[in-house]
């Protein structure tokens, strides 16, 4: 079709276009199926964000509601909801980055150092396997594992005769057990990219080492820690950058209503509030905020990331 | 066949360089091991424990006198889950919808992917289209509402079509096309085969580990899937296996015939709890030995490659 209107402007180029489609038209039917579903269901709803500035209306529709300019901002702003979730998105994240960022590493490092072949490779099967299941099955059995009165955990601290604790009961301690538990399930699936970056490591570096007396320490602060530097730098740079980003199914399938203060972050706000309380304009304003300043700060942290000399993350 | 011959060799390799280390074996050889030994107790102890649960009985539990071995050995509870019809239906559902979903992802992945290789007329701006979204997408409640709009509400399609691509798993698979010679796809062209001739017979047959992991991938991403679930589906008919799973574990539903039974003190109901969560989690433990043959290649490609 294309390719008529082509013929008549120039007949020679007209020809190379209409071989170049003879060769080419099944890789465009191709593609017509994946550019179907990114403009359904990834651009289609982006025009629902225009309910952030109405005054949304179910019976109306998202075009038919009224016009309400920066109501829903202004109040969202003005909401200590918004604000409790807001910062707990940062700290729950922050915290997950100060202990979570590390530890991967110091995997990764203590991994490349067993010597025991099979042994490793049972560790490495074993730490794989929770990043593949969900947060309802890893909360199912903490729920279990760490039940006030009937909890494994506290019927140990009570036989040392302690008294029971409330990991999830507890506003301080909820965090540290969602940070734990957040540990527990990814540190091995993070350690596989240091890995990957300590088997590019060139072996004569660290013959090297060792003919020049350097121990265990002293080969990996020279030798190993520098050879994954690069990645080191990229991944936090790009943690940074997702620091206001959150799932939804960690905290939500943790949650309960006494650890609320800590625990409500942006995703299960909007949930909560927008869904299950029905204020679409107030809750799609607040997504609007949080994807905007996102994009934001991933633009950022991925331009950051090039300037180390690293590729970002495509 | 060609990775299992170099994870072969690799072990073979590894083996040699182990007997020429532990001619000299350290200390810290010794301290790092019991690290691992740790860390694979920490890892070990919550599934046993679970399981523990899963097969004691319920005078058992309330007594608190299960720990780490099953008391009082007892099957009672998977049979009370399983023969629980809501749940049992979910297991099916969710089976179903699974192996519907891997297929339909696969496709589109596929069909994503591969015109991407070539140097299309057009190639740049669907690429940069495909990239956006990783960026900036529209948020919960605007999709909530198309999901309202297009009246996917409470239709088990809503679980399969809107999450049907992922851009992380096409770029994987694509830039493992790219790692395949252009020497050739320009051979079999000079054969006259076609752009779909030439993916049959010579991208795909040479793909199979990455689309393994791929397909393994989605198919476990969908067992997990519960967030779209949560926020679209209300029919008990439609509900996969992690919202039921959910709500028996916040104790939103019980397991009917066991409540009939007398399991309704909050002790004896954990024993069920922990069955639901290991009916949950052992299809994934049943794939993951073939999902960790293949995925460390995968996520290495992604990284490394993007």
């Amino acid at each position: 079709m294309s390719s008529k209107s082509a013929v008549q402007q120039s007949p020679r180029s007209a020809s190379k276009f209409g071989s170049y489609l003879r060769r080419t038209w099944p890789l465009y039917v191709m593609l017509v199926l994946p550019i179907a579903f990114f403009v359904i269901f990834r651009y289609l709803p982006m025009t629902n964000i225009v309910m952030a500035f109405k005054d949304y209306n179910m019976f109306k529709g998202v075009w038919q509601s009224d016009w309400a300019g920066f109501k829903w901002f202004e109040k969202a702003f003005a909401s200590k909801d918004f604000w409790t979730s807001l910062r707990n998105t940062i700290m729950l994240n922050f915290l997950d980055l100060l202990i979570g960022f590390p530890a991967p590493i110091i995997l990764a490092i203590l991994l490349n150092e067993v010597v025991f072949y099979r042994f490793k490779r049972v560790t490495q099967t074993v730490v794989y396997l929770p990043h593949f299941l969900s947060w309802i099955i890893i909360s199912g059995m903490a729920f279990q594992l760490l039940a006030p009165s009937s909890g494994v955990i506290n019927q140990f601290l009570v036989k040392l005769g302690a008294s029971p604790v409330e990991f999830l009961g507890d506003k301080k301690l909820w965090v540290c057990t969602y940070v734990v538990l957040g540990l527990w399930k990814e540190v091995g699936w993070n350690a596989i990219i240091y890995l990957a970056a300590i088997s590019g490591i060139n072996t004569e570096l660290y013959e090297a080492a060792e003919i020049d007396g350097a121990g265990r320490f002293r080969k990996i602060w020279h030798v190993t820690l520098p050879g994954i530097r690069s990645t080191i730098i990229v991944l936090l740079v790009m943690n940074l950058g997702r620091i206001l980003g959150i799932e939804f199914d960690r905290p939500y399938s943790l949650q309960n209503t006494s650890v609320m203060d800590v625990a409500d972050v942006i995703s299960t706000y909007v949930y909560r509030v927008g869904i299950r309380g029905l204020q679409f304009s107030l809750t799609a304003a607040v997504g609007l905020f949080q994807s905007v300043v996102c994009v934001i700060f991933l633009l950022t942290a991925n331009a950051i990331a090039k300037k180390f000399g690293e590729r970002g993350i495509w | 066949m060609n990775t299992a011959r170099n994870t072969q060799l690799a072990e073979i390799l590894m083996e040699t360089e182990r007997r020429r280390r532990t001619s000299r074996l350290k200390t810290g050889d010794y301290v790092i091991a019991a690290i691992c030994v740790f860390l694979i107790i920490i890892y070990l102890a919550p599934f046993l424990n679970i399981i523990a649960r899963s097969l004691s009985s319920p005078n058992a539990l309330v007594n608190n006198r299960v720990a780490f071995w099953p008391v009082d050995f007892t099957l009672d509870s998977y049979v009370y889950v399983f023969s629980d019809a809501a749940f049992s239906r979910s297991l099916v559902f969710t089976a179903i919808l699974t192996a519907i979903c891997t297929c339909v992802s696969m496709t589109m992945t596929i069909l994503a992917a591969y015109p991407l290789v070539y140097d299309l007329k057009g190639g740049k701006f669907i690429n940069l289209m495909i990239i956006f979204t990783m960026y900036f997408s529209a948020g919960t409640i605007p999709n909530y509402l198309l999901m309202k709009q297009l009246n996917l509400l409470d239709n088990p399609l809503v679980l399969i079509l809107p999450n049907c691509l992922s851009v992380f798993n096409m770029i994987i698979l694509r830039s493992f096309f790219f790692n395949i010679p252009d020497s050739l796809r320009e051979s079999a062209e000079l054969d006259g085969a076609g752009p779909v001739r030439i993916l049959m017979n010579v991208y795909l047959p040479l793909s199979g580990p990455v689309l393994a992991t791929l397909a393994l991938f989605y198919a476990v991403g969908r067992w997990n899937g519960f967030s779209d679930a949560l926020m679209y589906i209300t029919n008990i008919k439609y509900q996969p296996i992690q919202l039921k799973l959910w709500q028996i574990i916040n104790n939103r539903q019980s397991i009917e015939i066991a409540s009939q039974e007398g399991f309704t003190t909050p002790a004896a109901s954990e024993g069920l709890k922990a069955a639901s969560v290991m009916f949950a989690t052992v299809p994934i433990l049943v794939v993951y030995p073939w999902l960790q043959r293949y995925f460390i290649a995968g996520v290495t490609i992604g990284a490394v490659k993007g």
